[in-house]
């Protein structure tokens, strides 16, 4: 049987504020366990919420860059169960009336396609702390400093018809959250969280089959793991005659597993009601324009501009303007180096490897954007070869020296681009390879001859102390040889 | 309005109250009670009426996103039931 | 001296005649020798309070005092006091010493008032008889003479009964749905529940979010007003609290009552009404007529329905509210869960008792799927009616009265094996905070010796007006000023 795949995505986004939605604790990464916690963060008795003004204007924003509507009046709602890392018994969310209303995001696709992916709404909510699972003589261990970290939840139709989809819709959120710096988009920090849900139907119909949601995916390369792994699952169910239960399941990305979280006791009923501690908060046009105006670029926006400025290509463009950061890096680059396909070139190529090679992000690359565009600027005008560009990139990596010129000059990289010393470096090698010179001259076949030229290369490069620019070197030898 | 055993039973559990046999048949008939009290209301009409979360017709203040918070961790602890290397300690989790 | 008032132990404070000391160890010594009687306190803070008491007659003699400097007071223990252990009752939180400050407790810490310690109460504030504390039942002062051991009301039980024993000459308190209106009829002493957002919740231990209102409760109107001074105000850590004027509610207390306009509610003189409360209440409201006030008689449709919305809407954020104890992070534990369901559900069945339980199960079946839109929706519609009732009768009179409670103290246990019974003490004031409007008790008679209360009930933000009211009344009747033997 051939089977349609629906797929739809609730995407948690930790919003980048410095303080929790309902208190005045920070919510810095990294602190020692329970020293962000405050009284209303442990939900001791007595404390109270107050909600934080950031909050509304990233999710404003957010909204904003979807082309959702904002909606006026929002109001919280407590979701009741209980849970060691959910202070209160309840999470405070928003059901019924939600700050973002529906909207949607135009994905690019492999094919060179794009498809509208539309989103049911947005709302905002606070996280939970962590449970540590390592072993406390049996025990588990409550951390509550992510309790109450601002997240918002985006909840797209199930629009999508194939992990490519999901994954690119993924990507975009990813990229349009770190645009507008409302998400540090940290995905290893579990800045931004993936619940997918998959359901199948027989190809054509109607119908939509019952769902199963795949929680808490934190890499892209999980998401797409797990969609293929839930598809085949629910396949070979349905296949064999099987029916799917709506249930929540788990996915382990290391060995690509998954099992269901139910647990006997729980029928989950959430027993939603409007948060008696907090008022109906109304958002007005003042606030709106005022969130409007903060609004970045959005990718979109920049590819096309990238495409239009620096006249980069459709592929070049797309991946250099779909992260702020990586966008930002490219501008300061180009900046400094004039030439912005070589530039782009050097970032998807070598900086791109060494970050990946180091698990590190464009935030903390040890090299700035304008030590790279003075590279390229020094490539550019013949005063170093890309042999020489990557030894002066390794030295600006580790941080053996930070001026590109002081670089050059201390390995002396720079090229020999004098002809006349260049002529008499090429007359003298040739006179000691008389044999590899009639060999050349007698080759008719064009790629021998170009093999054979670059026989010729190695010992210029020794004789020239690898100074000599290889570009010139080559001319001078198809003239001497007569090519 | 009757509540059962079965309702009681699974309300206990939505709520995390153990209770015994002999709570659930008190429990039935208390709270059955209290249920025919409230089933007054059916006998309003509020077919047009807003329902009411609050006295007030007043609208949140927003926060401004400032850090007034210091770690007080040492005194929250000093009075959980069990703690370890800063973490509050709860029976093995099993997600 | 512990016959005074706030007001009078003020003004002999400030002219020398007594220090904060002294008056704190009278106070100290009289709870020491009486309260075996009363079980009024959970806690008693005799060191801090000395302490206290020292820095206000340092303060004193600085020149830097205000009226409640050196003020002896209690505070109810749904109060959290920084250091000092707070229960709300509860076995949950025994032992639960906070490391901070409800904004009410540090608003009298400001002021330089003495709590002498914590008062106790219906566990979770949720009783009309403080008979379901974890700390024992609280006996009426009233009664006891004739060897009966008489319910002070509650949830506020214990600041009631302290004040009106002469423990202390004012106690916090709050009121849900009657807390501290009730009690005071029972106890013979004035109290006052603000309109809901004029006193801040936060630090105040949650019953129902959107009913509980922090109060006063003395034994004169004029000491109720002192109290409010200091309680009431915009509290940025409270999202409901309103960001207001707080007037000097004592600057208004001897405004004539000449052309007050009171409204008697048909719906709280039925014929259900004892002839004997009724007789008590119309003689007060004679007083008023004699003091310029006219009468007319008004209409609340929907009061009846009133017990009906709250016993819904009360219990479902008590659900909520109270899932935070959960023995993980403060409180009680069970001890040796055997696994995480165990630890939750012992604790909380251990730590909680009877009646607390019971509400908490009535609240979660309300909110639960297929009853929400049947009971809580439906109770939260029917609270706007309720509201619209008082909003239509104000149009019409600037306060309402009515009896505060059914019938005087009655005797303890007579009704704890019947929630439903102990929850109509409560029929009278209810609606009241459901609507968030302001309402007193103040004591108005006796039936065979026992005090009664007279219930006012005013708009919105009309704490002044009723505190007038209340005043004007006690300026002409000595009710307030009835010592029980």
């Amino acid at each position: 049987m051939q089977w349609d795949i629906v797929i739809g995505l609730e995407i948690h986004v930790q919003l980048a504020t410095k303080t929790k939605i309902f208190s005045g604790s920070s919510t810095a990464y990294g602190a020692e366990p329970n020293t962000q916690a405050n009284a209303v963060d442990l939900a001791m008795p007595g404390t109270l919420p107050v909600p934080n003004e950031q909050a509304f204007r990233y999710a404003v924003m957010f909204g904003l860059a979807v082309n959702s509507e904002i909606e006026r009046r929002s109001v919280f709602e407590r979701k009741n169960y209980f849970y060691p890392d959910l202070p209160k018994g309840y999470q405070t969310t928003q059901l019924e009336r939600p700050i973002v209303g529906p909207g949607y995001v135009d994905i690019d696709l492999s094919n060179g396609e794009s498809k509208r992916i539309r989103i049911h709404h947005a709302h905002l909510e606070e996280d939970a702390g962590k449970s540590l699972h390592e072993d406390f003589h049996g025990m588990t261990g409550v951390d509550l400093n992510r309790a109450g970290t601002p997240l918002i939840e985006v909840v797209t139709e199930p629009d999508m018809t194939n992990a490519e989809e999901a994954v690119a819709f993924a990507k975009k959120l990813h990229s349009l959250v770190t645009s507008l710096g409302i998400c540090d988009g940290d995905m290893s920090q579990g800045s931004m969280r993936f619940d997918v849900n998959i359901s199948l139907k027989p190809k054509g119909s109607d119908t939509l089959g019952t769902r199963t949601e795949t929680k808490n995916l934190n890499s892209f390369r999980f998401m797409e793991q797990a969609i293929a792994h839930e598809v085949e699952r629910q396949m070979d169910i349905l296949e064999d005659g099987g029916v799917i239960e709506q249930e929540t399941r788990l996915y382990n990305g290391d060995r690509d597993e998954s099992r269901s979280m139910r647990t006997k006791e729980e029928a989950n009923d959430y027993r939603y009601f409007p948060c008696p501690d907090l008022l109906p908060v109304e958002i007005d046009e003042s606030f709106i324009d005022d969130a409007r105006s903060r609004l970045p670029e959005l990718p979109d926006a920049r590819k096309a501009r990238f495409k239009d400025q620096y006249g980069l290509n459709d592929y070049d463009a797309g991946l250099l303007s779909g992260d702020a950061t990586l966008a930002a890096f490219f501008e300061e680059a180009v900046a400094h180096g004039k030439d912005a396909k070589l530039t782009a070139n050097w970032i998807q190529g070598e900086f791109s490897a060494r970050l990946n090679a180091e698990e590190k992000s464009v935030a903390d690359s040890p090299i700035t954007g304008a030590q790279l565009g003075n590279m390229v600027t020094r490539i550019s005008d013949n005063t170093i070869s890309s042999a020489g560009a990557k030894k002066v990139f390794d030295a600006l990596w580790t941080g053996e020296n930070d001026n590109v010129d002081a670089i050059i000059d201390a390995k002396g990289l720079k090229q020999v681009s004098d002809t006349g010393a260049l002529e008499q470096m090429v007359d003298e090698v040739l006179a000691g390879m008389p044999d590899q010179v009639a060999q050349f001259q007698a080759e008719e076949d064009p790629k021998k001859r170009k093999k054979m030229l670059g026989g010729f290369m190695g010992p210029l490069m020794k004789v020239s102390k690898g100074q000599g620019n290889p570009k010139l070197f080559n001319e001078i030898l198809l003239k001497k040889l007569g090519g | 309005m009757t509540i059962s055993r079965k309702d009681i039973e699974k309300v206990a559990v939505l709520a995390r109250i153990r209770v015994d046999e002999e709570q659930v048949s008190a429990l039935e008939k208390d709270l059955g009670n209290i249920l025919d009290l409230v089933d007054q209301l059916s006998a309003a009409d509020t077919d047009s009426v807003e329902p009411m979360a609050h006295p007030l017709n007043a609208v949140q203040r927003l926060r401004a996103d400032e850090v007034t918070e210091t770690d007080q961790r040492a005194s929250f602890q000093a009075i959980a039931p069990a703690t370890e290397n800063g973490l509050y300690l709860v029976p093995r989790v099993i997600e | 001296m512990h016959n005074k008032s706030v007001a009078e132990l003020s003004r002999d404070l400030e002219s020398g005649k007594v220090s904060s000391v002294e008056l704190t160890r009278e106070f100290l010594d009289r709870i020491k020798q009486e309260d075996g009687k009363y079980n009024s306190f959970i806690t008693v803070t005799e060191e801090q309070a000395l302490a206290e008491a020292r820095a206000a007659d340092e303060q004193r003699a600085a020149g830097n005092a205000t009226i409640w400097t050196g003020v002896p007071f209690a505070h109810k223990d749904i109060f959290c006091t920084n250091g000092v252990r707070t229960t709300c009752g509860s076995k949950m939180l025994e032992n639960f010493i906070p490391p901070y400050d409800a904004t009410v407790t540090d608003n009298f810490r400001k002021a330089g008032a003495v709590s002498l310690g914590k008062t106790n109460m219906d566990e979770f504030a949720m009783g009309s008889s403080n008979e379901s504390s974890h700390f024992g039942a609280v006996t009426n002062p009233w009664g006891l003479s004739k060897g009966e051991k008489r319910v002070p009301g509650g949830s506020s039980g214990g600041s009631a009964a302290a004040v009106a024993a002469r423990l202390v000459p004012a106690a916090t308190a709050t009121d849900t749905g009657g807390s501290i209106r009730q009690p005071a009829a029972l106890c013979g002493v004035t109290g006052l529940k603000p309109t809901y957002g004029r006193v801040s919740r936060y630090g105040m231990i949650a019953f129902a979010s959107s009913l509980d209102q922090g109060g006063t409760m003395a034994r004169t109107a004029e000491d109720n007003a002192l109290m409010l001074n200091v309680m009431a105000g915009f509290d940025p850590k409270d999202s409901t609290s309103l960001d207001r004027e707080v007037p000097d509610y004592t600057a208004t207390l001897n405004e004539p009552l000449k052309g007050l306009r009171i409204g008697l509610p048909k719906e709280y003189f039925s014929d259900q009404l004892s002839p004997a409360m009724e007789e008590q209440i119309r003689s007060a409201v004679k007083e008023y007529e004699k003091l310029g006030a006219t009468v007319k008689e008004v209409s609340l449709p929907n009061a009846r329905l009133a017990i009906a919305a709250y016993y819904v809407i009360a219990p479902a954020e008590a659900s909520a509210n109270l899932s935070r104890f959960d023995g993980v992070r403060y409180g009680y534990r069970c001890e040796d869960p055997k696994d995480l369901m165990d630890l939750y559900t012992r604790t909380r069945a251990e730590g909680f008792g009877t009646e607390v339980k019971r509400r908490i199960l009535v609240g979660t079946y309300a909110l639960s799927a297929g009853y929400f839109d049947a009971y809580y929706l439906k109770a939260q519609k029917v609270r706007r009616l309720i509201q619209q009732d008082f909003i239509n009768a104000f149009k019409d009179v600037d306060v309402l009265m009515s009896p505060t409670s059914p019938s005087p103290a009655f005797i303890q246990g007579e009704k704890t094996n019947d929630p439903v019974t102990m929850y109509l003490e409560d029929i009278f004031t209810i609606a009241v905070n459901l609507a968030g409007v302001p309402a007193m008790s103040v004591p108005a008679g006796f039936i065979d010796g026992l005090p009664v209360g007279l219930q006012i009930i005013g708009d919105y933000f009309s704490e002044a007006r009723l505190l007038n009211a209340a005043h004007q009344f006690q300026q002409v009747t000595d009710w307030h000023q009835r010592e029980p033997q």
